[in-house]
């Protein structure tokens, strides 16, 4: 298979199209939705950049919190975790726990909207 | 109804039943904002209001807890006997009007949208006493007496809401850890329930009607509901409701000492800003399940829109400012 243009190259080309040609013709809703659309198209290209190392080591360190052997995907580590939480054996004061939380939102946060008030808080 | 032409000689008609035979209705135009309710602006003459009606088409209600248009005039009336600033009801509908649910009230001059409130300098003297007057507000607000309430509204105290919204996540199979943990820390560290008072439900920027004198309506009350009064001092103080201004923890613009002065003495209460927290806790974990509700109805296919999909990337804003409150929390 070829890739040019590669996904993230034809993504940023119907953005510039939303954001420099459709968008300017629009006016009232359609106009609002041009835009969030855009922002959805920056997401898409961040999510593009960045899922596979974030992913990678969220894994990591999933595994190590929860002993779990390799093997597990992401969903399933991520649900034994959320288990562990709901049931009480891991709490805010477990070592590492919310560590591991707040880099895996952190780096969710800079795909998602990377200039929310939030990000900066937990990043000062 | 149907046709926009029925609509139109609809809204004549309802023009002349508020102002009488020689009003004449000259313009109408749907204001934006307002994802589960129409809001219409009307004018003719000497003569103009707002008009709230239940969405043409399909429910676009936010949620069962919504008390309904009806229910919303009849609390607006309640809540100026109780002196908060709000529009005055003008007309409720009834079926004769054949125009579906809704009421006419008074079009009260000001801002309501967040970002022009918190930056435009013609808001400078507004932002300096807004938080007390929003605290002198809330106090009225839960100085209404429970007995005058609509039947329609819900009673929700903490501890049933956080038991609601973990019901709607749990439906999304969608386990999230950082909402696992809140759950775990609000059932762990929940304050005993305070005296139940009418509660406002959704008290922050978005539905508060600003001039450049400060507060002077109270709008959108189709969230009330009998709960403690610490939520709607907590709901304005939410991250996501700071508009970006995190330093000022009312709403982008004021401090929690200063909301807190005007309602404790007001109210005869003595709530602290630490008091505070644990419901800013259960606020975020709320519009983080909001987000995903929202998203859910673009993921079952209800609502197609890129606005509902891209909602569900704002989930994690939640989950950021849930971070933020437990560290400091166990700092």
């Amino acid at each position: 298979m070829h890739d040019q243009p590669s996904v993230s190259e034809l993504v940023l080309a119907v953005k510039s199209f939303i954001d420099e040609t459709a968008g300017p013709n629009l006016t009232g809703h359609a106009a609002f939705h041009a835009r969030v659309a855009s922002n959805a198209l920056a997401t898409v290209l961040r999510d593009l950049e960045l899922r596979p190392a974030n992913e990678a080591a969220e894994i990591a360190r999933l595994r190590s919190l929860l002993d779990a052997s390799e093997g597990d995907d992401l969903a399933i580590l991520n649900a034994r975790l959320s288990e562990k939480i709901r049931s009480g054996d891991l709490t805010p004061q477990t070592p590492g726990l919310l560590e591991h939380l707040k880099t895996t939102t952190v780096a969710q946060v800079e795909i998602d909207q990377p200039r929310y008030s939030g990000l900066r808080t937990a990043k000062s | 109804m149907g046709s926009k032409s029925d609509f139109e000689n609809s809204l004549h008609t309802l023009f002349t039943r508020v102002f009488g035979e020689s009003a004449e209705l000259d313009s109408f135009r749907r204001l934006s904002g307002g994802a589960s309710q129409e809001t219409w602006a009307l004018s003719g003459g000497p003569h103009e209001a707002i008009f709230r009606r239940a969405p043409g088409g399909t429910s676009g209600a936010r949620s069962s807890a919504a008390i309904g248009l009806p229910a919303e005039a009849k609390l607006i009336s309640a809540a100026e006997s109780a002196g908060v600033p709000v529009p005055k009801v003008l007309y409720i509908l009834s079926d004769d009007d054949d125009i579906g649910d809704g009421f006419i009230m008074s079009w009260v001059k000001g801002e309501t949208i967040a970002r022009p409130i918190l930056r435009n300098d013609e808001f400078d003297a507004a932002r300096r006493v807004l938080a007390g007057q929003c605290g002198a507000a809330l106090a009225s607000i839960h100085t209404i007496p429970i007995e005058t309430a609509p039947p329609e509204l819900q009673s929700s105290g903490g501890l049933a809401q956080i038991a609601q919204y973990e019901d709607i996540y749990r439906s999304f199979e969608a386990p999230r850890p950082v909402f696992e943990l809140a759950l775990q820390w609000l059932k762990t560290n929940a304050p005993k329930p305070m005296e139940p008072v009418l509660v406002h439900g959704d008290f922050r920027l978005g539905n508060l009607m600003v001039d450049e004198n400060g507060l002077v309506a109270v709008l959108d009350w189709e969230l009330a509901h009998i709960g403690d009064p610490r939520e709607d001092i907590a709901w304005i103080c939410v991250n996501s409701w700071r508009f970006g201004q995190s330093d000022n923890r009312v709403g982008g613009f004021g401090k929690l000492q200063d909301m807190l002065g005007t309602y404790n003495a007001s109210a005869g209460t003595s709530i602290t800003p630490a008091d505070i927290d644990w419901w800013e806790m259960l606020g975020t974990l709320k519009w983080g399940v909001m987000c995903m509700i929202m998203y859910e109805a673009f993921r079952s296919g209800a609502d197609p829109s890129v606005e509902r999909a891209a909602i569900g990337r704002r989930v994690s804003e939640t989950e950021i400012d849930l971070i933020n409150l437990l560290e400091t929390a166990h700092a």
